[in-house]
């Protein structure tokens, strides 16, 4: 018989899907989720295990001013997409560089406390289990930093071109979920690192 | 009716599980001669419970296998489309609530009864039914030879394992503390235990009680490099008395006659003291198995070679003729050293 | 025929020359043609792995053989392993999901064209990568090695000490890169199946090739991930001199173990779902019934995947792990049975009652059924912890996984082969050849994986490049390795087959098989935009519904 009578009657009922970007940006996020967890567990299992100093007590202290940037990134961020969802590109461009500075200070936060770790207090990725883990840890973490700071500065860009419209408000939603991934990321690394680690 | 029911039922477990039993008594019998590692075979504790889960778990998994087999079979064969077929298609059945419960629920209960029956197993082999009379061993494994040393006892060895046989009036169980030199090993004999890994910086131990005198053979059964093929095991279970003369030999330093000097010499100017230790000379290497009493070992390099003259002329010369990747370098001797040498070697019972 | 009229863009007939064509199949975007490329590069990967496997049984033939050295030998299995999970069955596997998900649930394409390609590239980098190494990798003896530490790469052999040059880091770059590829494919069929289903059909409307295919993606992104981590902790211990493997500095080495098992148990579920995927289309097909039990089929498909991520240390036993932590392990792995179970029992009933035609596809998903009973019967003995003390690292193990690898995933894949077979070409396959390859293998593979079940069980260990004469275990290897000839042979009709009838094969039509799910409505081979227009569906079974309008599906479910 001939099967290519299709396409069937279009049914009446309304047919609404979820949008791809989001579902796709959440499927990144829990395999992200999965290496971080594989990282912070290793991290957790070797507090204490190492056979030769420095050890964490003696040279970390939590960095307060940087985590209190990267967080309120978030809340930048938000205002950001929520500026772009009703159209007014201008105040997203501007919620958008806060977001991005933010994040920079951060990353100078990171660079500048390896630069001490490394150059005054001698620990390397090879000093002992301490380095391998903690720099292990808190790349990965800053890693996942430069990538979503590389994505936003690419948005910038867009935006002082003019090329930012409001129909792009999706995109930047997606991008913003994965910020604050990153940013959610950071509390638990913080706590592992500087709370329980210490 | 309802009672009489279940008692047929215990009846019928009862007289399969009666001749189970025997027919695993008869097959244990017969087992050794099929291999001399077949793990149907147990000599010891851990191999026999093992075993007796083995066979419980073989008879749910293989009644299992009958029932689900019988009826694939079955269903393959009658519902084939027939030849003479009308075209039409089959009642289109979309599915039944109370047999996909009856297909969940009986699988759960086998389940549940399986785990049981494992659970026990586990935590009687897995127990450290530590006895004052028990031997206590320290097996390092490296690659690729094992290390046995007997803190109690003041003795180290290479590759052959003795341990004395545990009878039910005189137990005396053998502990065995497993550690490595270098990558991952496995202790497997399978007649007396299960497989236990040796980790390094992750101390394990396992415990064996034979039953009965003889030599019993395995191998490392953890993939360690190169030669984990030829990283043979070889346990002797020996009456309590043959074990104790065993253990006083082990104990001399080794002897030297003045006849072997030469070959003495050439050993220990030769980079052979840097690997090898023999007991009451300069020799005491520990990268290499202990040659203190060399010539009380039936084989060498791991059970890779019986310990004939030649064969260790022959290894000296070079290793990799036995043992392709093994960690011993050859040599390089002349023909008259490596004579020498090997004549002082014979001389290390 | 009113789609024929139609002219479809990449259907003009006009001759281009190789350098196009090629051009177009480098840089396509096209989910059909990334499918293709997906299978033949697993197919080409298929042979390289499949020939590994043969100079193994080779060597194994008969005691203290000298075919290969232990260092070619050690690297032939670790590169068979590697190459057949990694770079056979994971491509093959997406290969088939990115052809059919898009067909099956009325969709263009899937949902990030681009992203697909760039996965595709990915997985294939990779598996040139490893292969690179033969040539790329100075390790221990000479120049130009193949890694040899084993599929599972077990630390710390793994470390800078015990394996020297660059054949472990070509090992670990291959996984870590096609690593990336595989997340991107399962997040593109994540978000394919729930962003681009055509109107009408629901999830619990979808063919449950899409629900499985769903359930195995979700498994991806969290169990490849775990390797991913893993391989960077291995890359940061070998090039820049961490310690997380590191036993020396107090690392552990059983760290890597969990590590790697968290990921590679749920991959061999990874691998298997999918090959239930194609049962599911197939058998009900051939038995001329819907599948019994849709609900309890995803219900069990999603507890499988859940379970799956429990059970990991049940390849640990041996370890030395405690009683109560092994006794957890040997719940949670028999759990599984459960599930499994209920599917198994679930094709049973599809067949029950219906009128079988044993067509090549359904023979080879009938002997699937057997065959996975017993290699799940075989997995459940090792679950039971002492009993694997036992069998663990023996070839009982290595006659396990082939019993569900090959038995289990390669029969229901070359069902999948001959089934789709026509839609992908237009052509009908050589039933003749078909059944001859069918018989062939089952051969080879009964005298192969039966009888490797018996050394293991005299305690014969796996991954030993030769054993001793006198254990009882030379005729049984004798045996399984003649299997692989066979198995040779009847690989050696299928490609045939696959060729002759690309060429000459009769037409096939849209749809050869009177099946119901929406591929089968469009043309052989699809058009680049699938469907002319969008379909719509109100069951499970859109194209029943079609045939049958006086006795639809949607008025039952
Ligand atoms: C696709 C691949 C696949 C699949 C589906 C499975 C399925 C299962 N596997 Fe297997 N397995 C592998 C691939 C696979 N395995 C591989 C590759 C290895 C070795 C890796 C390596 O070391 O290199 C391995 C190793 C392996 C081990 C470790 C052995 C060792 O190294 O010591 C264990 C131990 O528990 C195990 C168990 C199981 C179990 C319980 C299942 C279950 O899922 C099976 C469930 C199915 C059934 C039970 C049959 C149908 C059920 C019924 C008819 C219901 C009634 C039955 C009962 C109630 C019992 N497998
Ligand atoms: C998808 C997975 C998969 C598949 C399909 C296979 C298929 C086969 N495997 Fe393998 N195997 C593994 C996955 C797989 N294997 C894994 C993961 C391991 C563990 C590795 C490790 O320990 O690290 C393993 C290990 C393994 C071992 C144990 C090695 C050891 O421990 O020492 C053996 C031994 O017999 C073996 C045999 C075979 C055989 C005979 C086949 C056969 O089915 C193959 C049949 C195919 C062919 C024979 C190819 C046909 C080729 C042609 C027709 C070519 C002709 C053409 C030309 C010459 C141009 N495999
Ligand atoms: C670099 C280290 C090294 C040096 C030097 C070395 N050996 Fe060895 N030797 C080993 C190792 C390692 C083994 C175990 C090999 C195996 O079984 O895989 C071994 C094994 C042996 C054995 C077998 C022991 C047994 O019980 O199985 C003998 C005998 C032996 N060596 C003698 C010698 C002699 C004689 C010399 C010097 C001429 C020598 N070795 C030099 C490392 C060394
Ligand atoms: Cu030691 Cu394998
Ligand atoms: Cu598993």
């Amino acid at each position: 018989m001939s099967t290519t009578s299709f396409p069937l009657a279009p049914t009446e009922l309304e047919w609404k899907l979820p949008p791809r970007g989001r579902i796709a940006m959440f499927a990144l996020i829990a395999a992200e989720a999965a290496i971080f967890t594989i990282f912070v567990v290793a991290y957790l299992f070797y507090i204490g295990k190492s056979l030769s100093g420095p050890m964490p007590s003696e040279v970390l202290s939590p960095p307060f001013l940087y985590t209190v940037c990267l967080l309120s990134s978030s809340l930048t961020i938000h205002f950001a997409a929520r500026s772009l969802r009703v159209g007014n590109v201008r105040s997203f461009g501007a919620w958008w560089l806060s977001t991005i500075s933010l994040g920079a200070i951060f990353l100078y936060g990171t660079a500048s406390e390896w630069h001490r770790l490394i150059y005054k207090d001698g620990l390397t990725i090879t000093t002992n289990l301490f380095g391998t883990t903690y720099y292990s840890l808190v790349g990965l973490h800053g890693f996942h930093v430069v990538v979503g700071l590389l994505a936003m500065t690419t948005v910038m860009v867009f935006t002082i071109v003019g090329a930012m419209k409001q129909e792009h408000a999706e995109r930047i939603d997606v991008l913003s979920l994965y910020w604050h991934f990153v940013d959610g990321v950071w509390i638990v690394v913080f706590t592992i690192v500087y709370v329980i680690g210490r | 009716m309802r009672s009489r029911g279940s008692n047929n039922w215990r009846f019928v477990s009862r007289q399969i599980f009666v001749w189970l039993c025997c027919a695993a008594a008869a097959f244990a019998d017969q087992a050794p001669a099929w291999s001399p590692t077949n793990i149907f075979a147990p000599a010891s504790t851990p191999a026999k419970s093992i075993f007796g889960l083995s066979l419980f778990v073989l008879a749910v998994t293989g009644v299992v296998f009958l029932v689900v087999f019988t009826l694939l079979l079955y269903s393959v064969v009658k519902f084939r489309k027939r030849r003479n077929d009308d075209g039409r298609e089959p009642p289109q059945v979309y599915g039944s609530n109370q047999v996909e419960l009856a297909w969940t629920i009986i699988p759960i209960l086998i389940v549940v009864a399986l785990f049981m029956a494992t659970a026990r197993v586990i935590a009687s082999v897995q127990k450290d039914p530590r006895l004052d009379n028990a031997i206590e061993v320290v097996a390092i494994g490296h690659q690729f030879w094992w290390e046995y040393r007997y803190p109690g006892l003041g003795v180290v060895t290479a590759n052959e394992l003795h341990v004395p046989v545990s009878d039910d009036n005189q137990p005396s169980p053998t502990f065995i503390k497993l550690l490595s030199a270098d990558t991952d090993h496995s202790f497997w004999v399978p007649r007396l235990a299960g497989k236990t890994d040796l980790i390094p910086n992750h101390p394990n131990s396992m415990w064996i009680d034979p039953h009965e005198a003889g030599v019993y053979l395995g191998q490392c059964a953890q993939y360690c490099g190169t030669q984990h093929a030829k990283m043979l095991l070889r346990v002797y279970v020996q009456q309590r008395g043959d074990f104790d003369r065993w253990i006083q030999e082990q104990r001399q330093p080794a002897t030297v006659s003045s006849a072997a000097s030469q070959g003495q010499r050439i050993f220990e100017t030769t980079a052979c003291i840097n690997c090898h230790t023999v007991e009451g000379t300069v020799a005491s290497g520990r990268f290499g198995p202990d040659l203190t009493h060399l010539m009380s070992r039936d084989t060498i390099a791991a059970g890779a070679a019986t310990n004939t003259p030649e064969n260790l002329r022959q290894w000296i010369l070079n290793p990799d003729a036995i043992k392709p990747g093994s960690l011993m370098p050859a040599m390089q001797l002349s023909d008259q050293d490596l004579n020498a040498l090997t004549a002082y070697l014979e001389t290390l019972r | 025929m009113s789609t024929e009229s139609i002219a479809w863009p990449s259907a003009s007939a006009e001759s281009r020359s190789f350098v196009d064509t090629l051009h177009e199949w480098v840089t396509t975007v096209d989910h059909k043609r990334l499918g293709i490329l997906y299978i033949i590069y697993a197919l080409v990967f298929l042979l390289i792995g499949g020939i590994e496997a043969a100079i193994i049984r080779i060597q194994l033939i008969r005691p203290h053989n000298n075919f290969v050295s232990p260092q070619v030998f050690n690297r032939l299995f670790t590169m068979h392993g590697t190459t057949m999970i990694f770079f056979v069955v994971m491509p093959v596997l997406f290969g088939f999901a990115n052809y059919l998900i898009p067909l099956m649930i009325g969709a263009r394409d899937m949902a990030f064209p681009r992203l697909n390609a760039f996965s595709f590239w990915m997985t294939a980098f990779g598996g040139l990568l490893l292969y690179f190494s033969l040539v790329g990798a100075n390790g221990l003896y000479g120049a130009g090695n193949a890694p040899d530490v084993g599929w599972f790469a077990y630390a710390p052999l793994t470390s800078r000490t015990f394996s020297v040059g660059h054949s472990t880091d070509f090992w670990t770059l291959a996984l870590l890169v096609s690593g990336f590829g595989s997340i991107g494919t399962a997040i593109n069929i994540v978000a394919t199946i729930l962003c681009m289903r055509c109107q009408g059909m629901t999830l619990a409307k979808m063919p449950l090739f899409a629900w499985l295919n769903l359930v195995m993606a979700g498994l991806v992104i969290l169990a490849v991930s775990p390797l991913t981590a893993a391989q960077i902790m291995l890359l940061v211990d070998r090039y820049l001199g961490g310690h997380f493997f590191d036993t020396q500095a107090g690392g552990s080495a059983v760290f890597w173990m969990h590590f790697f098992w968290i990921f590679g148990h749920p991959e061999v579920y990874v691998l298997v779902l999918p090959a239930f995927a194609f049962a599911s289309e197939i058998i009900p097909v051939f038995s001329r019934k819907p599948i019994f039990g849709y609900p309890v089929m995803v219900g069990a498909t999603v507890a499988i995947g859940f379970i799956s991520m429990s059970v990991w240390a049940h390849h640990m036993f041996t370890v030395g792990m405690g009683a109560n932590v092994n006794t957890f392990f040997v719940i949670s792995t028999m759990a599984i049975a459960v599930p499994t179970g209920i599917k198994i029992f679930n094709w049973l009933a599809t067949i029950w009652g219906g009128k079988i035609e044993f067509k090549t596809p359904m023979l080879f998903c009938i002997a699937f059924l057997f065959q996975f009973l017993i290699a799940g019967l075989t997995g459940v003995m090792m679950s039971a912890a002492p009993f694997d003390w036992q069998l663990g690292s023996s070839y009982f193990v290595v006659a396990h996984f082939h019993y569900v690898i090959v038995g289990g995933i390669l029969f229901t894949l070359f069902g999948a082969f001959y089934y789709w077979f026509p839609k992908m070409s237009g052509r009908m396959y050589s039933e003749t050849l078909g059944k001859l390859h069918f018989w062939l293998f089952l051969i080879g593979f009964h005298l192969t994986f039966d009888f490797m079940h018996i050394p293991g069980l005299l305690g014969m260990p796996r991954r030993i490049y030769t054993y001793e004469p006198g254990r009882g275990w030379d005729t049984w290897n004798f045996i399984v390795t003649i299997g692989v000839f066979f198995q040779a042979a009847a690989i050696v009709v299928f490609l045939g087959n696959l060729i002759w009838s690309y060429f000459r094969g009769k037409a096939a039509g849209n749809d050869p098989w009177d099946a119901w799910t929406l591929e089968w409505s469009t043309n052989s081979p699809p058009p680049a935009y699938n469907f002319y227009t969008i379909p719509s569906v109100q069951s499970r079974r859109p194209l029943w519904d079609l045939k049958h309008p006086d006795d639809p599906d949607w008025k039952y479910e």
